[in-house]
């Protein structure tokens, strides 16, 4: 048993079902996944589809959360990244034509890891604190992608551009697909190399890991490159869900909820240990939260504050010192025999 | 010396500066009261929505029609550069100022000013919270009445429904003054069919994104949805595509109705996937110049002007869209 709980997955993960059930308590058809116009259908694939881009975003800053750093700026690679690639596939002819949306796709994704290496660049060869060289581009981001759409929403109708976001593959959204072959990339990058070690290594102790010969500079432009290439799926993924780039509220906030996706997960801000499996579980826990709200129907003055409170009682329950005073005192009572003298005392004095 | 060079340079700049804007201000004004032509100065929030462009071009071409002197500027959401540039067109003595507040607060001062420059103030779209005796109207939407007239067509709708009719709303921006006022304009109205039940009310932040994401969720859990009221063109969108993918028919298995009639609204009002739009228009210029004119011509005018609006039915849609101007 203790083996289970001190698992360091195991209390997002416990969170996560308790979450589950507590909705299928409130809306009895919460688990049902039926098969409709050839695909999956059902609150369930809801959460992973929606939660995709959320997952990705918190996927890449996990990396850099892993090196010490922190990357503020992937809300606005998000929106550039959906701008630039509707405004290239709304300028083509026939915008249902492959090849066209193929290379709008890779002209935005070179453009968002050209952005994470910018801010690599900031951080490792600059020297700029993390979170100041990418709040330049969160505040500057956000202009760069109203630029590109002229501050107006951009629709484009291409049936190849909407698999991205929000088509379905082999009866599957095609966007978990995309979430899955990532995470599973990334896993075997930083698991079955040194990588995931040396990027523990710099953020464990930045100096020390020079010492001992670890190129720390270039892992780190690497890592807040990868982040930027993270956010720019994602933001592919965003504005091919609705056909629509929109530069004033595509991934607001969103830096804000991946950083505390990695939390939940388990990943501490500080740096170093990092787990990949425990952010992806981070970022379902916050979907799953936004779908309880919407499928209970918690009404809208109070959403935040119940947002508040839940992601509150997460993160306390993750705290291993707060679990930790909590059984004491629980422990404390069940302790002595119940008939001890000491009890019986404080029952009289009461 | 070497220290205080750029000090000298700085102040020589400075005074040649404020003695060019002096100059320059007071000959402009000097041409803008001879030639009998009316100059009104107008400081809009910024640019950004299509909405916002709209009015920022009805306001441009109303005034090139009108045949007044149209000094503008764009604040680019900041409330110091509004201030700014207001105190500017005091100095320029401009006949008439008109602004869209960017906040609500923070406006005494700078009113006063004008009050003392005796420059009367006309607000558009956007109200402050200083004493009315500062400005002279204020011309812009009235959101309730808005609501009020989906109300009303849901009434009609309905009048003959024997059963619960099942509505959802899509709010907005918890908090802001059109999503408070539009739900309240909508829900007195409905409160009159006891048929009439709101089934699930959230907000999608007046974006297609949450629009779509809120109805995607409401749509599993409530399995019989009649009518739903989005606070804007946008979420009402988002929310189509939520349903179209959930297998049903936007317009006739749920029937939408919204306020807004942007372009890509009325398109879809127009296509038959929205059943009825509630305008709220940025087109504000014309009734702005007649304001302007009054005044300056010693007539009383009103203290609050609601914005001239219209409501969509599918037919209207298809027959206004080739002219509309967003």
């Amino acid at each position: 048993m203790k083996a289970v709980t001190g698992h360091r997955l195991f209390w997002p993960a416990a969170v996560l079902v308790v979450m589950l059930l507590a909705n299928l308590v409130v809306t009895p058809g919460f688990f049902s996944i039926q098969v409709r116009n050839g695909h999956l259908y059902g609150s369930l694939i809801d959460i992973l589809l929606l939660g995709s881009p959320l997952m990705l975003i918190a996927l890449g800053m996990t990396v850099v959360i892993a090196t010490g750093g922190i990357d503020l700026s992937v809300g606005a690679v998000v929106a550039i990244s959906g701008a630039l690639a509707c405004y290239l596939i709304s300028g083509q002819e026939d915008q249902g034509a492959v090849t066209g949306v193929l290379v709008a796709v890779a002209l935005a994704l070179v453009l968002s890891a050209a952005l994470g290496f910018w801010n690599g660049l900031f951080v490792a060869r600059v020297g700029i604190q993390p979170i100041i060289a990418t709040l330049i581009l969160m505040v500057a981001g956000r202009g760069v992608a109203q630029l590109i759409t002229s501050g107006k929403n951009i629709n484009v109708n291409s049936p190849p551009y909407k698999l991205i976001g929000g088509g379905y593959w082999l009866t599957l959204p095609f966007a978990v697909i995309v979430v899955a072959v990532v995470v599973a990339l990334t896993g075997l990058a930083v698991r079955r190399t040194a990588l995931g070690m040396l990027l523990e290594a710099i953020g464990g102790n930045a100096e020390a890991s020079r010492l001992v010969g670890i190129r720390s500079r270039r892992l780190v432009v690497l890592a807040y490159t990868f982040c930027g290439l993270c956010a720019g799926i994602a933001g592919l993924m965003i504005s091919s869900n609705i056909s629509t780039a929109d530069g004033n509220n595509a991934g607001l906030w969103m830096e804000l909820d991946a950083i505390l996706a990695v939390v939940i997960g388990g990943t501490a801000l500080t740096g170093g240990r990092f787990t990949l499996a425990g952010t992806i579980l981070g970022a379902l826990v916050i979907q799953t939260l936004s779908t309880t709200i919407y499928t209970t129907g918690v009404p809208s003055q109070v959403t935040l504050v119940f947002k508040a409170v839940v992601v509150a009682i997460v993160c306390l329950i993750q705290s291993p010192a707060f679990r930790a005073k909590v059984f004491r005192r629980r422990a404390r009572p069940e302790a002595p025999p119940p008939a001890s003298p000491a009890a019986a005392d404080v029952e009289v004095n009461a | 010396m070497r220290r205080k060079l750029p000090a000298v340079l700085l102040s020589a700049a400075l005074a040649f500066v404020v003695t060019a804007c002096g100059s320059g201000s007071g000959g402009s004004g000097g041409s803008g009261g001879d030639d009998g032509k009316i100059t009104l100065g107008f400081s809009q929030v910024g640019s950004e929505s299509g909405w916002r462009e709209a009015n920022t071009k009805s306001i441009k071409e109303s005034a090139q029609t009108a045949g007044i002197d149209l000094k503008f500027s764009d604040a680019q959401q900041k409330q110091e550069n509004q201030i700014a540039t207001i105190r500017s067109y005091i100095q320029q003595k401009v006949d008439v100022i008109a602004f869209s507040p960017v906040v609500v607060t923070g406006w005494d001062a700078v009113l006063k000013e004008a009050q003392a420059a005796k420059i009367p103030v006309v607000l558009t779209d956007r109200a402050v919270d200083s004493d009315p005796s500062l400005y002279v109207s204020f011309l812009g939407s009235d959101f309730v009445k808005e609501g009020e007239a989906i109300g009303d067509w849901t009434l009609n709708e309905y009048k003959d429904a024997t059963g619960p009719v099942n509505i959802v709303q899509l709010e907005g921006t918890v908090g802001s003054a059109p999503a408070i006022d539009r739900k309240k304009g909508f829900e007195s109205k409905i409160a009159s069919n006891p048929n009439l039940k709101v089934i699930a009310s959230q907000s999608g932040d007046f974006t297609r994104a949450d629009g779509k994401e809120v109805m995607t969720a409401i749509l599993k859990a409530n399995p019989k949805i009649d009518l739903l009221f989005a606070h804007n063109d946008d979420m009402g969108i988002g929310a189509i595509q939520a349903i179209e993918e959930a297998g049903k028919k936007p317009g006739v298995d749920i029937k939408i109705v919204t306020i807004d009639a942007v372009h890509d609204g009325m398109q879809a009002l127009a296509d038959g996937k929205i059943n009825f739009i509630a305008e709220c228009s940025p087109l504000l210029g014309d009734q702005l110049m007649e304001i302007v004119k009054q005044i300056k011509a010693g007539q009383p005018v009103e203290k609050r002007i609601i914005t001239k609006e219209t409501t969509f039915t599918q037919q209207q849609a298809s027959e206004a869209l080739p002219s509309r101007k967003y």
